[in-house]
């Protein structure tokens, strides 16, 4: 009888090793209907799947917008926005491939720095973006035409010590009567900008305008969503839900959902040192990943790691029966 | 009307124009290589009697049950399941038929570890493997992005900073819904479903790994190394 696995032939002069050869097997062969084995698999399987489906459903918690942010905490909206238009936000000072920057503000290991390698490719540009732009698509608003000409026609001193100032002041703003109300300082246009940008978010016109494209259609959000991210609304969200890093992050979802449990070794590396304080983190995190998955699919060919198998002996529990059978 | 009732195989095998017929070729190494008795065995060695080779055709029905569910979501668009209490039901089979597919999978290559299940030829058989579970991930992470909801702006603003520091991120951005979720309904589901075929087919060509010989656990690499020619009756590797 001709069986799987029988007919190749063995290579000439090779010597026996038990992690990578294996004897011809010489044994009893039995019935084993593999189609009544999978179609009793799927009907196990989607039967297990309907009852979970049933009693714990799926997690759909709605998207933050710039909307519902702005009008959950303004003052953190405005925050957020004076970090865009100084260059100090998270997505401005990101460099590759939003945009660039320094050499040293990149993640790297020793000379490796990889996001440096493919350079720009999804352009940001904060300040243009996120605040001067959107508020130049305002119409019939000659005061705020005026602030944003003042802004950008300024000496970049000028801008920094404007925005310095008030991203202090905002600090201790508040929000009443439907406006912000920032203690009075020295902030140039920068105050109604800010201002204006904070009510254009309320009223949901801000979602459009950083959407908008050339194209009728859109499906890239990045822009809104670092816009989000950078500031703590979206954060603090996270966190209450318990997806920082800190807390196993991504491989978490949103309730109590196994979410990707799969992805707990990378997380893991994300809790310990260096990794854990470091600002190469997840360069250094990728790098190991990596570095282990590469491992793990040429298991075959390592010596040592290979013999696991054979030295712990776990087999012999998987095929007990075999055993006892030969004993 | 007449019917040929000549098959095809009889045909090319038999002419002697069709000698050099790549199509011809191409079905005689097929047939040669998985003939049918071999390709859907009704057969298995003895040793094939463990609970932990269910897990294998478990995967394989969670697989089925994740892609037939996908195909219901696709047909209704990605924003169906958010306003609709049957899309809900539908995307909740696909999420938990993607955990047991997981969870079934992470199973079944243990078990196969821990048979050390490479040996014989069968490294290919391994690898491929791996490389099917690495790319599941990557296709149930796509998922996770095209979800349009809060869990997708909070896993795509906080893997940015994964992908972007390896350079990826200039071509694969996970903030660009509609890339995402053409890597998850198309290209990344394509690549898992070629690379789990050619595993299933390896696992048929190879057979399944035989069990280590009472004495293996004794013996060491470079001891067996001097095994005596008798004792080389061996499966040579895939190189």
């Amino acid at each position: 009888m001709t069986t799987a696995g029988e007919t190749s032939a063995p290579r000439r002069g090779r010597r026996f090793n038990p992690d990578r050869d294996v004897a011809e097997w010489h044994g009893k062969y039995l019935p084993y209907d593999l189609v009544k084995e999978f179609l009793i698999a799927l009907v196990v399987v989607t039967l297990l799947v309907v009852l979970l489906s049933v009693v714990f459903s799926s997690p759909d918690d709605h998207p933050v917008t710039v909307r519902s942010w702005s009008t959950a905490q303004p003052v953190d909206f405005a925050q957020t926005a004076i970090t865009e238009l100084d260059g100090t936000s998270a997505t401005a000072s990101f460099g590759p491939p939003y945009n660039a920057t320094d050499p040293g503000a990149t993640q790297s290991i020793g000379p490796f720095s990889p996001e440096r390698w493919f350079g720009v490719h999804h352009p940001i540009d904060a300040a243009n973006n996120y605040v001067i732009a959107p508020l130049q698509t305002l119409p019939d608003q000659p005061a705020l035409d005026a602030a944003i000409t003042t802004y950008t026609s300024a000496p970049s001193s000028q801008q920094a010590n404007w925005t310095t100032a008030y991203e202090k002041a905002v600090a201790d703003a508040a929000f009443a009567q439907g406006g912000l109300k920032v203690p009075s300082g020295a902030y140039g246009p920068v105050a109604p900008m800010i201002s204006a940008l904070t009510s254009m978010a309320r009223s949901g016109a801000l979602d459009d305008a950083l959407l908008s494209s050339r194209q009728f259609y859109g499906t890239d959000y990045t822009k809104p969503l670092l816009f989000i991210a950078d500031g703590t609304y979206l954060d603090n969200l996270g966190q209450a839900q318990h997806l920082q890093g800190s807390q196993w992050g991504m491989m978490n979802e949103t309730g109590n959902y196994p979410g990707q449990a799969w992805l707990w070794l990378y997380t893991l590396w994300y809790q310990v040192p260096p990794m854990k304080t470091s600002s190469n983190a997840d360069l250094q995190v990728w790098a190991i990943m990596m570095l282990l998955t590469l491992a793990l699919a040429l298991v075959p060919f390592i010596p040592g790691l290979r013999s696991i198998p054979r030295r712990s002996r776990i087999y012999r529990l998987i095929w007990r029966q075999h055993y006892r059978d030969i004993s | 009307m007449t019917t040929n009732t000549e098959t095809p195989t009889d045909t090319a095998t038999a002419l002697p124009e069709d000698a050099d017929q790549l199509t011809a070729k191409l079905r005689r190494a097929a047939v040669a290589a998985l003939p049918p008795e071999r390709l859907l065995p009704d057969r298995q060695p003895a040793y094939v009697a463990s609970w932990i080779y269910v897990f294998g055709v478990l995967t394989l029905s969670a697989l089925a049950v994740v892609i037939l569910t996908g195909v219901v979501l696709a047909i209704f668009g990605p924003s169906w399941w958010h306003s609709s209490t049957v899309g809900l039901f539908v995307n909740s089979l696909h999420l938990w038929s993607v955990e047991v597919f997981f969870f079934t999978m992470v199973v079944h290559l243990w078990g196969k570890f821990f048979m050390a299940a490479w040996r014989g030829r069968r490294r290919a058989t391994w690898i491929t493997g791996v490389v099917s579970f690495i790319v599941s991930v990557g296709a149930a992470f796509t998922g996770y992005l095209s979800q349009q909801n809060f869990d997708s702006q909070w896993i795509s603003t906080q893997a940015k900073d994964g992908i972007n520091s390896t350079g990826a991120g200039a071509i694969f951005n996970v903030t660009n819904f509609g890339q995402m979720l053409m890597w998850h309904i198309v290209l990344l589901p394509l690549i898992v479903a070629l690379l789990v075929g050619g595993h299933v087919l390896l696992v048929r060509l190879r057979g399944v790994v035989p069990p280590f010989a009472p004495t293996d656990h004794t013996a060491k690499a470079t001891e067996a190394d001097q095994a005596s020619p008798q004792e080389i009756m061996v499966k040579g590797d895939l190189s």
